[in-house]
């Protein structure tokens, strides 16, 4: 290893590459645009998987939907096409029989309502909720506070709206907290805002206000609309999601085999697809990457063994001055590897900027498209060596072609 | 110091062979000043690749420096050739990317000295043909003359036992082949044995010993006038 350090190796490479700077150049390329691909390429999938985290951060992504429909099979003296709706006691059997399993329940009720303040009115969804939608759902508050258990208890006429709905009946940066705004003619006291954002939000722009409340002013006895459900970790949300609604189908006396019965939607599948789709794609990051920079390895492989062949004689006086066939070997292969790993660097960095530069583009704000693109260290550093291990393989070959060849022949060469 | 029994060298030329070297018996004692001359395909290149290690021979002994050379590999005869050997070629084979300097120096980089000391060497023996103020040339910005002298210290500069010269003039004009062999006529006065191949008459007949091939076998071997003056 010592000729490593050793000042003259260094020149003479420094000398051999001096003299073909244009080639040499071209080669570089080669393996620099493959790295370079490499690291944009996982950046970008990477800045992708961030913005989609970011949009269904603020969602408990193990939950799935239910809701009611018709049945289409007839069922113990039912007829088929018979309405139903989901109830308290409902609830409470999922709660007790699903201890283990769920770890968050909510039941809902909405409708459409006609909300006025002062001289101005609007239509906006009203949803009867508890306080445990902030944990499935969470809500970023601009003003006050969610609903809470005393809300829920003393049927509090409370709301909390969204940002548009306060846009609309409140001037701008007017104090929304502790005014009164009438939903369905009845007054409620606003207690909070919250933020519209861009991530997922399944309720779109709605006035929240106590389960229990709605119960009373909407007069829908223990009936709920839909609930939301969510898995406690490690638990297989598919699973899970066919157990509840055989216990639902019991419980309302429809055909376990009913499909229409019950409607529900699981987040977690949807997102399994998503996340299936962004691994093809890291897979795919990964396989042209690679592929590209394999190919610009084989460049330098080519490209030394034209050297070798043109140097031939040069390798024949080497030779017949005291060039032993490890020397010739070993200042082949280092310049194979000096190739490589430079390239490597200036495509390492060149990446890096890009990346930095669609950082700064599409990388930052709400609607950032590609959130963070970053590579790992760990990755660039594997991939790096990759190259660097690539690279004295691939310099054996011109390598070896140099010292097969007698001196005596290599001298006669013209 | 050169000393070669009944050598054998064929080529394989497709199925046939072609006997260049026919049993030749050679030696040359330590200070010698040898041509060896023929026409083309008599052998003598032959002859100087195989004492030059560059090639192998088939049958007979060589011995350099009283060492057998049987079985070499490529390690030990570039290790011998670095020791005991110094070649000057027609072509003179300069490295064309390397200044005058650092081809004189580049035998002693494959001795392993260090890049000082070696400049400082190769600057002297560039002296020794007065060349020192065209060490930072490229051979490319030298004459043909020049060129040659280059190379000559190139293979002095190991201080090996034998200076190999194959056509040192052939490439080179009436003048600067006087210059070259003047040179290599310094080099042998101060004790070195060299060894030239040549056709020219005029060339041999400088040199102190005259050995003529013919069809790979040696019909004469004569000390010239030069050497007889003496």
């Amino acid at each position: 290893m010592k000729f490593l350090f050793d000042s003259d190796t260094w020149q003479e490479i420094y000398g051999s590459i001096r003299k073909n700077k244009v080639r040499t150049g071209i080669t570089i390329i080669g393996v620099l645009w493959g790295i370079f691909l490499l690291v944009v390429l996982l950046g970008a999938a990477r800045g992708l998987e961030n913005s989609f985290n970011k949009a269904f951060g603020n969602f408990a992504t193990n939950s799935v939907f239910v809701w009611t429909q018709s049945t289409d099979t007839p069922f113990k003296g039912f007829q088929k096409g018979r309405r139903f709706r989901l109830n308290m006691k409902d609830i409470q059997v999922l709660k007790s029989e699903y201890a283990d399993e769920i770890k968050l329940l909510a039941p809902r009720n909405q409708t459409m309502n006609l909300i006025v303040k002062d001289f101005k009115s609007g239509s906006f969804k009203v949803s009867g909720d508890f306080p445990v939608l902030d944990q499935i759902q969470k809500k970023k508050l601009i003003y006050g506070r969610f609903l809470n258990q005393n809300d829920i208890t003393s049927s509090a006429k409370v709301t909390v709206i969204s940002e548009d709905i306060y846009k609309q009946f409140f001037e701008k940066d007017e104090m929304p907290i502790g005014q009164n705004i009438k939903i369905n003619s009845i007054n409620y006291k606003v207690i909070g805002v919250y933020e519209a954002s861009n991530t997922a939000n399944i309720d779109g722009d709605t006035a929240y206000i106590p389960f229990s409340t709605y119960k009373k002013v909407y007069n829908t006895a223990n009936n709920i609309d839909w609930m939301m459900i969510t898995a406690n970790e490690g638990i297989d949300i598919e699973q899970m999601e066919s157990d509840v609604l055989l216990t639902l189908k019991n419980l309302h006396k429809v055909h376990p085999e009913d499909e229409r019965a019950f409607g529900s939607f699981n987040l977690g599948k949807e997102i399994a697809k998503f996340t299936g789709f962004l691994t093809g794609m890291q897979f795919l990051t990964w396989f042209v990457g690679i592929a590209t920079l394999i190919a610009g390895v084989f460049a330098i492989g080519n490209i030394l063994l034209i050297t070798v062949k043109e140097r031939t004689k040069e390798i024949g006086i080497r030779r017949a001055l005291g060039a032993t066939p490890k020397s010739i070997r070993q200042q082949i292969i280092l310049e194979s590897v000096f190739l490589t790993t430079v390239a490597g660097m200036v495509g390492i960095i060149m990446g890096a900027t890009v990346l930095m530069i669609i950082d700064t583009l599409f990388g930052q704000g709400e609607d950032a498209t590609l959130v963070n693109p970053t590579v790992n260290i760990p990755i660039i550093l594997a991939a790096f060596t990759a190259l660097v291990v690539l690279g004295t393989l691939i310099g054996l070959i011109p390598a070896h072609m140099a010292t097969v060849v007698k001196p005596i022949e290599a001298l006669r060469e013209e | 110091m050169i000393r070669i029994e009944k050598l054998h060298k064929s080529y394989p030329i497709g199925k046939d062979s072609l006997h260049v070297l026919k049993g030749i018996d050679l030696h040359i004692k330590e200070g010698e000043f040898v041509s060896i001359m023929g026409s083309s395909g008599s052998g003598k290149s032959t002859l100087l690749n195989i004492v030059g290690l560059l090639d192998i021979h088939d049958e007979g002994d060589y011995y350099l420096n009283g060492q057998l050379i049987k079985d070499l590999n490529e390690k030990k005869a570039a290790i011998l050739r670095n020791k005991f050997l110094g070649f000057v070629f027609q072509s003179f084979n300069l490295i064309s990317y390397k200044t005058a300097l650092e081809n004189v120096a580049l035998p002693l980089y494959y001795k392993g000295m260090n890049r000082k000391e070696r400049l400082k060497v190769a600057m002297d023996y560039l002296d020794k043909v007065g060349l020192k103020d065209w060490a930072s040339h490229l051979p490319n910005e030298l004459s043909g003359g020049q060129k040659q002298r280059v190379a000559i210290a190139r293979a002095l500069v190991t201080n090996p036992k034998v200076v190999l010269a194959d056509e040192p003039t052939g490439a080179l004009d009436t003048t600067t082949t006087d210059s070259v062999m003047d040179l290599l006529k310094d080099i042998n006065d101060e004790g070195m044995t060299v060894f030239v191949i040549t056709h020219e008459e005029e060339v041999a007949e400088q040199t102190k010993r005259i050995v003529r091939l013919r069809d790979g076998i040696i019909i004469s071997d004569t000390p010239t006038k030069a050497a007889k003056a003496l």
